[in-house]
């Protein structure tokens, strides 16, 4: 079947063979919401757990993920056009004053690969660009990552920043980084905390459903 | 200065605490003369740098250092070496790195006129260039910021000067993540050695201006970026392994400019640093675990002449303050070296090589610090005569010294490394020899967006 070649090819990491697929299953009239969840989301969720288990490293991840990007380049018009929604959106940045964006990147690309929409702001993001960002994209999640402990307070600051503006109860927000812990999520009221990429994916999963 | 054979060729003078280059600071504390001193490096628990701050700051930095005074001269300490390694923004302001700068001297001297205890100022302006997206390495006023910050720190104290440069960081990282073997040579053997030698020729014009010892820089940003995350299963632990070595060409270029030494403890590339040049190095393993995970705690520990503890926080143990704990450690860690030296060269070698037997065969990042691995290595790299070359060569040699070591059973890779091995010799294997050929075929794959190639001569 059409979609399971789709979900071998993804997990293969083949984006030629991805999009070909994907061309040939939009002619033959599968939905573009199957053909995203039960063949691609599907096979980033296959990758998902040979990483866990120790099968794949980052790097087939990412190669997984670019073949998922071309596949999604070629549905995309037909996501639009049958209005099927993303499993959210996502702003995600490094907090004030950290250059730190390995972390925050692999949690992007982990949550992408989920069927998240990723607006990635980079490093060094201020409270102001943060809220910006929240007005202009009106994410589901906001998530924000330290590495440094002199940097860990701006989460805190930024926090603050979305009450003062009034953005905070239009979004949840997730934290994240080296220095960050649990409790320290909870003091700041943050909604919610992943330890590492590999668990920001559930996290964000709950904070929605919650 | 380009170096051409080894300062080091025989593994029986390869040992903790000599080096043919020892360097005497001005009160005539001798690194790399026979003995191993503790070098310490602390930083702030979780807090907000501002002006209004800044006496919070003080305050920490005035109790760490006492702390740690305290608790050496109560061990007897026979050195004692200290690192401020400035957080982004005692260097964004220049002067607040030097008011902390000054602080810790003070506190050294009054300890060294008291107790005697011989003391050393390290201290590491952050390269603040990143803050600027892309990067401007030689211009703006990151740049102006980072030079008044190493000028600033040497008139207030600094014995030392060191930094963990980041040129090339830029597409390093996603080189990591995505298995690239030939960009992150292009990202060190080019873009980082060509950073290196403009940032050298500088640092030791500062240095020299301020009678202070231009020390050394470390690939930190890079390997031991890679070296983390193969701990958490990111990446393959072979992959981490060859990125290390890959940093020794860069990090010369900073010898081949002026510094002479102790390298930065981070820069697990000092055993290779330290055949090659003779100057002496620090180095941090086992009690660098208050910073981080590594599995090279033991091996780190054959060669150095400086034992250090990465940093760490000013928290609440039950012993002490943490940094006080920490350099206790360290202090009891470098005692027994100091004591195998004083035996004699038979039993230094005898614990050197206990330390590398402990470490070697469970890790590919281990092994590659093998001294007699380095030594075979650093012979290979100096072959060579530019960074490129030698970056290229290293590959090559550290590709080959593992694939030996798995066939021998000396290492014993996971199926998944192993793939990962033949996956790296082939790319090693695609690198032409021609520099220019090299560059003009992994051009097109730069992300521009990323990197401003001008600003390396590109």
């Amino acid at each position: 079947m059409i979609i399971d070649d789709i979900k071998q090819a993804v997990i293969e990491g083949d984006a030629t063979e991805v999009k070909k697929l994907v061309a040939l299953a939009l002619e033959q009239q599968v939905s573009a919401e199957e053909i995203l969840k039960s063949g691609m989301i599907s096979g980033m969720g296959e990758v998902g757990r040979l990483f866990e288990e120790g099968e794949y490293f980052v790097p087939e991840m990412l190669i997984a993920a670019r073949a998922m990007q071309g596949g999604l380049s070629i549905l995309r018009p037909a996501l639009v056009e049958q209005d099927v929604k993303s499993a959210g959106k996502v702003v995600l940045g490094t907090v004030k004053g950290d250059l730190h964006d390995i972390g925050k990147n692999l949690v992007g690309m982990m949550l992408e690969g989920a069927g998240f929409q990723i607006v990635d702001l980079g490093t060094d993001v201020s409270p102001e660009k943060f809220i910006e960002a929240i007005r202009e994209h009106q994410p589901d999640i906001v998530g924000m990552s330290a590495l440094l402990t002199t940097t860990m307070p701006n989460m805190d600051k930024t926090i603050k920043a979305f009450n003062e503006a009034g953005v905070r109860q239009n979004v949840k927000v997730m934290v994240g980084g080296a220095p960050v812990t649990k409790k320290y999520a909870g003091e700041i009221g943050a909604d919610g905390f992943a330890p590492d990429a590999n668990q920001a994916t559930a996290e964000a999963k709950k904070l929605l459903v919650g | 200065m380009n170096y051409s054979s080894l300062a080091i060729p025989r593994l029986s003078d390869f040992l903790f605490g000599v080096c043919p280059r020892p360097l005497t600071l001005k009160n005539g504390l001798v690194i790399g003369g026979g003995q191993v001193y503790p070098e310490i490096n602390f930083t702030l628990d979780s807090m907000i740098i501002t002006a209004e701050s800044m006496p919070q700051v003080h305050e920490q930095y005035t109790q760490m250092i006492t702390g740690v005074c305290d608790r050496a001269v109560e061990l007897h300490a026979p050195g004692l070496v200290v690192e401020f390694e400035l957080l982004p923004d005692l260097t964004l302001v220049p002067e607040w790195g030097a008011e902390v700068t000054k602080i810790l001297r003070a506190t050294l001297d009054e300890t060294e006129a008291k107790h005697g205890l011989k003391t050393g100022l390290r201290v590491t302006p952050n390269d603040i260039r990143e803050f600027a997206r892309p990067p401007l390495m030689r211009q703006g006023r990151y740049v102006a910021d980072m030079f008044r910050s190493f000028e600033l720190c040497a008139e207030a104290g600094a014995d030392m000067l060191a930094i963990e440069s980041t040129g090339g960081k830029e597409i390093h990282d996603e080189a990591i993540l995505n298995g690239d073997l030939p960009m992150s040579v292009f990202a060190l053997g080019v873009l980082g050695s060509r950073d290196m030698g403009y940032l050298w020729e500088r640092i030791t014009e500062i240095s020299k201006r301020y009678g202070v010892v231009p020390s050394g820089d470390s690939a930190c940003g890079f390997a031991n970026t890679a070296m983390v995350l193969a701990e958490q299963h990111f990446i393959p632990r072979v992959w981490a392994a060859v990125i290390r070595v890959l940093t020794v060409a860069r990090s010369l270029v900073a010898f081949e400019h002026g510094a002479v030494g102790p390298n930065k403890d981070c820069a697990y590339e000092g055993p290779y640093i330290k055949a090659i040049t003779g100057y002496p190095i620090a180095l941090e393993g086992a009690e660098a675990s208050v910073a981080h995970l590594s599995p090279i705690g033991n091996i780190a520990k054959a060669v150095p002449d400086l034992w250090s503890n990465e940093s760490v926080q000013n928290v609440k143990l039950l012993g002490a303050m943490a940094p006080t704990v920490s350099v206790e450690q360290l202090i009891y860690a470098t005692r027994l070296m100091n004591v195998a030296s004083a035996r004699g060269l038979t039993e230094a070698g005898m614990l050197r090589d206990w330390w590398v037997e402990s470490d070697s065969h469970l890790d590919p990042q281990a092994y590659v610090l093998r001294p007699d691995v380095v030594l075979k290595i650093s012979e290979e790299i100096i072959a060579e005569s530019t960074p490129y070359k030698r970056t290229r060569r290293s590959a090559f040699a550290a590709l080959e010294v593992l694939r030996q070591a798995n066939a021998s059973g000396e290492l014993n890779l996971s199926k998944m490394e192993n793939r990962w091995l033949e996956r790296l010799t082939r790319a090693a294997e695609s690198l032409p020899e021609d520099e220019d050929e090299f560059i003009a075929g992994i051009l097109p794959q730069v992300n521009r967006e990323k990197i401003a190639l001008s600003e390396y001569g590109l």
